[in-house]
């Protein structure tokens, strides 16, 4: 894992700003993310990580420049530049539930020669439940065709919003190595708030606090620094370590951030934490 | 017995036409979250163009009335598209102004037919089949009756098939769930909008032309009186569940057929308390989505 800060981006974030129902939920937001890897984009609960993923493919309205290899698409509906070239990986999965595991794929398949053999080898759980409605998968499967649809397209960048949320801590293992093997074909824009999970995956990290980059840099150097992550995330990376340790025989990897998350930021001298984020369905992370 | 056989199926009769409606209506629904209020103007339009069909081919031949059927269908289906290409693809999301601007196409609408073809109805006439009758278990049934319930089947066959089968008909079923994560997906799902408003204006022109027999006379008000119950179908069917718009159509027009008979003509009325209980205690609808 190394840090591509010096390589030209894939995606270039300039003054994203984005509003929901009236309330900022995006401010002034700009970065980069490189060619080649994994960037993490971190922040406490509500700090607008979603927000900042949902507009920069236009689902939430916004403003700003957001640039695709160098090419513009902050014009683009959002069905369209996706077409350029943007996989994108929804919080809470949001897979077709009466729609077919078979269906779910087809349906994402935008070229003319879908990477079918890749999604078979990461995924070969979902061959085998290809006839299976999706809405009667477990979180993990579910969380697998998510995955596989952006994994079908020859994608220039894939945008990803926390895919181990709410997962069973061996699931959230299976997840880390699929986006390890996709991050090797395709860069990656990652919400996470596993910090185990960021850890082995991430060079770079961009860091929210109330809907504004208030960090970026590389991401190990980011977790190893103890103040720094208490500030900004109100939890540091061992802290999360020991109480996932404590708590993997009963609880899932992702609850267990979200319970150290919670009980440090009373303890942390962070900036004030924006509004709820109203884009967010789903209580906890 | 036989007045039960005769409700019966005058009951499925109805139901098919309430169907005819109600299915594009639910789909309209379901995907774009419109409340189109002009659709009973999409079935009024097919009936009267069905109807200048046949007076002009010969209104007494299974030919014409064929004919009808499809130019009833395809003006329905044209008068949709461009409805939905001209007024309603720049207000999706806004709510209100779809419920006006639906509303105003549909007293415009009643303006214009009664312009074109005055303001009474117009009495039609078709195969002499039509007009007898034919045995079901001691009852005499109209068999115009049968034309409309193997219309409204083939019509769902039809869209069941296009709605499993085709990569369209996925997108639709997947919008209807969740239309930002098909869009998300790269999906121009305005295309979708368009195809799903054809499709409705086709079964409401179709529904038109076999209201116009069923009841003997195509007028201006048709389609609105239709509309009527056929928004009583789609909520207790379910928003966006086709399944469940073909369902309330039956349990709908059947009750009440029944009603109308045993209880002294309160079928509109039972009908009503019926969409009461069900937006109570199942306000979902019986097959549609929870919310």
């Amino acid at each position: 894992m190394t840090s591509h800060t010096t390589a030209r981006p894939i995606l270039d974030v300039a003054g994203l700003n984005a509003r929901i129902g009236g309330q900022q939920v995006v401010e002034d937001v700009s970065f980069t993310v490189p060619a080649s890897g994994i960037t993490a984009l971190l922040g406490r609960n509500g700090v607008g990580k979603t927000s900042t993923i949902k507009a920069l493919i236009g689902l939430i309205d916004r403003t700003g420049r957001v640039e695709l290899d160098g090419q513009r698409i902050d014009k683009d509906p959002t069905w369209k530049l996706i077409r350029r070239g943007v996989g994108y990986v929804p919080e809470d999965r949001e897979v077709f539930g009466k729609l077919t595991v078979a269906e779910n794929l087809r349906l994402a398949e935008r070229d003319a020669h879908p990477r079918r053999e890749l999604v078979e080898q990461l995924f070969p759980d979902l061959v085998k439940r290809s006839g299976q409605m999706a809405g009667t998968l477990s979180g993990g499967q579910q969380q697998m065709v998510s995955l596989a649809r952006a994994l079908l397209n020859d994608n220039k960048v894939l945008l990803i919003d926390e895919p181990t949320k709410g997962l069973a801590p061996k699931i959230v293992q299976e997840v880390a190595e699929a986006l390890e093997q996709a991050a090797a074909t395709v860069p990656i824009l990652l919400v996470e708030q596993n910090l185990q999970v960021v850890r082995r995956l991430a060079g770079d990290a961009v860091v929210l606090s109330g809907g504004r980059v208030v960090h970026t840099g590389n991401a190990l150097d980011f977790l190893d620094d103890e103040d720094l992550t208490r500030r900004l995330l109100g939890v540091h990376a061992d802290a999360e370590q020991e109480a996932q340790e404590a708590e993997a025989p009963v609880a899932a990897g992702a609850t267990a951030v979200s319970s150290s998350v919670a009980a440090s930021s009373t303890q942390a001298a962070a900036p004030a934490p924006a509004a709820a984020d109203p884009a967010r369905k789903g209580a906890g992370l | 017995m036989s007045t039960v056989i005769l409700l019966l199926v005058t009951g499925l009769g109805l139901g098919a036409l309430y169907f005819l409606v109600a299915s594009g209506l639910s789909l309209i629904y379901g995907l774009m979250g419109v409340l189109n209020f002009a659709h009973g103007s999409f079935l009024t339009v097919g009936a009267f163009a069905g109807w200048e069909v046949a007076r002009r081919t010969g209104a007494d031949s299974w030919f014409s009335f064929l004919v009808s059927i499809l130019i009833g269908a395809a003006v329905g289906a044209l008068f949709a598209a461009f409805t939905e290409l001209v007024l309603i693809r720049r207000l999706y999301e806004r709510h209100i102004e779809q419920v006006l601007i639906t509303v105003g196409l549909s007293l415009a609408t009643v303006a214009l037919f009664e312009g074109i073809w005055g303001t009474d109805p117009v009495f039609i006439d078709g195969p002499a089949w039509f007009s007898q009758t034919t045995n079901l278990l001691g009852a005499q049934i109209p068999n115009d009756r049968f034309i409309s319930i193997i219309a409204a089947a083939l019509v769902l066959l039809g869209m069941v098939l296009f709605l499993k089968r085709t990569r369209y008909g996925m997108i639709i079923r997947a919008g209807v769930e969740n239309r930002s994560m098909v869009t998300a997906l790269g999906i121009d799902v305005r295309k979708a909008f368009t195809l799903v408003f054809t499709i409705g204006g086709a079964a409401a022109g179709l529904g038109g032309v076999l209201a116009s027999h069923y009841f003997g006379y195509v007028s201006p008000l048709l389609g609105g009186s239709l509309l009527i119950f056929a928004f009583i179908v789609t909520v207790i069917g379910g928003l966006g569940s086709l399944t469940g718009a073909a369902v309330a159509s039956v349990a709908v027009a059947l009750l009440q057929q029944f009603a109308n008979f045993y209880l002294f003509g309160t079928g509109d009325f039972v009908v009503v308390i019926a969409l009461a209980l069900v937006l109570l205690f199942r306000p979902s609808g019986l097959l549609g989505r929870k919310s």
